[in-house]
């Protein structure tokens, strides 16, 4: 029966102006116009939306939750990439 | 026939139209192919039945009788319902609901985009609420029926069916009468006659891409707007108006 | 609950199971404990994403079974408020099937294949749904009762310890907050309205009182799977808990409408500050579980139909998409 059904999509929804897209649920349909009504119709019922994208979830690269320590671990160490990492000396204003 | 006569009446047969056709979408809920249809449907429902309690509660102040959206509704008889006979005819499959709305919301998409600029103010704001709904109705509904025709064999025959099924009710919507002509002429309204020919080109449009085939111009059926119904629309409002005719005069 | 069919036996061989080492388990159990959540490419055991598969399609099936009995009424909804709100309501509880769906996909098992194990009767749905709508009273008590209970049981879910789960729960919860009160709104308003009405109004209590307090599941003494749920925050209080929650905060706004519970054991204990109530017809659950209640059938029937009848039309949205892409690929 799987083979037959209409693809899967993964729909991202902007809520206002000068937001960005996220992530809001998915939906099926067959072809790329249906997605985008079905993702209106689907999760902008309480206006929730000023624009949708719209992706085929089979299009979607991941990471790997497995290799989360590798990929995102050594970040952790870089604390001088944070402002909180620099003393300010007293009297120092602006900086 | 005067211009608040013919106004009252205009407003009247636009909220029948809505409601009888919000109704037979609403006797389909739960039973669409798919879920996403089902929402979507639904929203389409909703939008119709929007716009009938907005039409009936103008309609009711024109009257100024004290009847309100729910009196016009659940309170009239079938003869006193003044809405196409396209609108009232049952569901069949979904095909067959495609292209009755595709058929209705091609000439309702133009009548509101006229009404939009129409000299009773109170019409033209509902209109242009209306308007916006209808068109995104229209594209949704005219990209099934264009899947429909162009998608299996069976679908295809499916679709032709039901075009050329209800062909026969399309003439009414262009059949102007007195109401529609001292409409026309006394608030600006929609010109039935321009308003065919866009219709006729965007259904050639549609039914060309849905590899379908425009049935010939044969009899048209016709009566709705005149209160002469098929028998189909005495069911449909025995069942509405159930509760109403009931109880009368309870509050809900 | 919405998932009483996951105090049946687990049937399907744990053959992965095997494969788990006790050090996954340990560091599985340690992140539940300490509140992670779970996504869906996380490692998990195996008996985990089963029972949450179990337990999110059971829910998508009551909210899509759950659209019938109400909308046998929306054809004859007494004004067109009503009837708009009631479409409202029920759209919403087919988007809350989709969500649901939606979540119990990322776990690798499609849609269609839930929708099949409903279709042929394998999979439960909610035993509420099995009852008929007698009169436009019903749609009140179903607002009011019916998902009164959904939300002592949702409330919960939206911290469960699976994100895609939490996450679809806690748009749920948004949306059905108007859900209960259109339901109590309805009642208060028959209560007001004439003696036919309010009679109405005690018929429906009258009916739907027990099945709502069937709905979160046998007793806890008589709950299979209850503790593992819990330990792995799936689920986060007991059925009686809630069962009790409910009563406590029903039976007040009964007494606002006027209305008799009908349940002749009722009272209220001083001491602990909660009601008592009378005993279940826990014969009447199990029948309606195992498909005799008065519309399981007529349900069931319904869905079958309207998935048959759509065959035609998801097979022409795929043709036609198949053509298109041929198209442009040419």
């Amino acid at each position: 029966m799987s083979n037959k059904e209409w693809p899967l999509y993964e729909v991202f929804i902007r809520s206002k102006s000068g937001l960005s897209h996220r992530h809001a649920g998915s939906i099926h349909a067959a072809d790329d116009q249906m997605a985008l009504d079905h993702a209106r119709d689907t999760y902008t019922r309480r206006s929730e939306g000023v624009s949708i994208w719209v992706v085929r979830s089979s299009q979607i690269v991941a990471s790997d939750p497995a290799e989360t320590a590798a990929f995102f671990e050594p970040a952790e160490d870089k604390i001088y990439r944070h402002p909180t990492f620099y003393e300010i000396p007293e009297g120092v204003e602006n900086l | 026939m005067n211009s608040n006569d013919a106004l009252l009446a205009y407003v009247l047969r636009l909220g029948d139209n809505a409601l009888v056709l919000g109704q037979r979408m609403v006797e389909l809920v739960a039973a669409y192919p798919e879920l996403e249809e089902e929402l979507a449907n639904a929203n389409f429902a909703l939008d119709y039945i929007g716009q009938a309690r907005m039409f009936y509660a103008y309609a009711g102040e024109l009257e100024g009788k004290g009847r309100g959206e729910d009196d016009f509704a659940f309170l009239r008889d079938e003869n006193e319902y003044r809405n196409v006979l396209l609108l009232e005819q049952p569901n069949g499959h979904f095909g067959d609901s495609i292209a009755k709305l595709v058929l209705f919301e091609a000439f309702y998409l133009q009548q509101l985009e006229a009404l939009v600029h129409c000299t009773d103010k109170r019409v033209a704001e509902i209109a242009a609420r209306a308007e916006k709904e209808i068109r995104y109705h229209l594209r949704h509904n005219t990209q099934w029926l264009i899947r429909l025709g162009d998608g299996t064999a069976e679908s295809h025959g499916k679709a032709q069916q039901a075009v050329d099924n209800l062909w026969r009710f399309t003439g009414e919507l262009f059949a102007a009468d007195e109401v529609d002509n001292v409409f026309e002429n006394e608030f600006d309204g929609p010109d039935l006659f321009r308003i065919r020919e866009k219709w006729y080109a965007t259904i050639a449009a549609v039914l060309d891409e849905a590899t379908l085939t425009m049935p010939e111009d044969a009899w048209m059926a016709s009566g709705g707007k005149a209160g002469q119904h098929s028998e189909h629309l005495g069911y449909m409002i025995a069942e509405m108006q159930y509760l109403q005719r009931v109880h009368p005069g309870a509050n809900w | 609950m919405y998932t009483q069919g996951l105090d049946q036996k687990d049937k399907s061989a744990p053959q992965r199971d095997t494969l788990e080492t006790p050090e996954q388990l340990e560091a599985f159990q340690a992140r539940i404990d300490a509140e992670e959540k779970i996504e869906a490419k996380d490692w998990m055991p195996e008996a985990y994403r089963r029972t949450l598969v179990r337990q999110i399609s059971q829910h998508a099936h009551s909210e899509i079974i759950g659209m019938q009995p109400e909308g046998n009424w929306l054809t004859r909804a007494p004004t067109l408020k009503r009837k708009a709100i009631l479409l409202a309501k029920i759209q919403d509880e087919a988007g809350h099937g989709l969500y649901l769906y939606s979540a119990g996909e990322t776990l690798g098992v499609s849609r269609d294949a839930m929708v099949g194990d409903l279709l042929t009767g394998k999979a439960k749905y909610s035993s509420i749904f099995n009852y008929p709508t007698l009169t436009w009273a019903d749609i009140g008590a179903i607002g009011w009762l019916v998902d009164g209970a959904a939300i002592m049981n949702q409330i919960p879910l939206c911290r469960c310890s699976y994100g895609p789960y939490a996450r679809a729960m806690v748009r749920i919860c948004r949306e059905e907050s108007f859900h209960q009160r259109q339901g109590f709104d309805i009642l208060r308003v028959l209560c007001e309205g004439t003696p036919e009405q309010k009679a109405m109004a005690q018929d429906a209590l009258n009916r739907w009182w027990w099945p709502s307090l069937m709905m979160f599941g046998p007793n806890d003494a008589d709950s299979k799977h209850s503790a593992q749920s819990m330990a792995w925050k799936i689920k986060r209080f007991s059925n009686d808990e809630l069962r009790q929650k409910f009563v406590d905060v029903t039976v007040p706004q009964a007494e606002f409408l006027g209305l008799k519970v009908p349940d002749d054991d009722l009272v209220y204990d001083e001491k602990s500050g909660h009601y008592r109530f009378g005993e279940i017809d826990w014969q009447e659950f199990i029948e309606v579980i195992k498909g005799n209640g008065p519309c399981n059938r007529q349900r069931l029937g319904k869905r079958r139909k309207a998935h048959e009848d759509g065959e035609w039309v998801r097979e022409a949205a795929r043709a036609y998409a198949e053509k298109q892409a041929a198209k442009a690929a040419a």
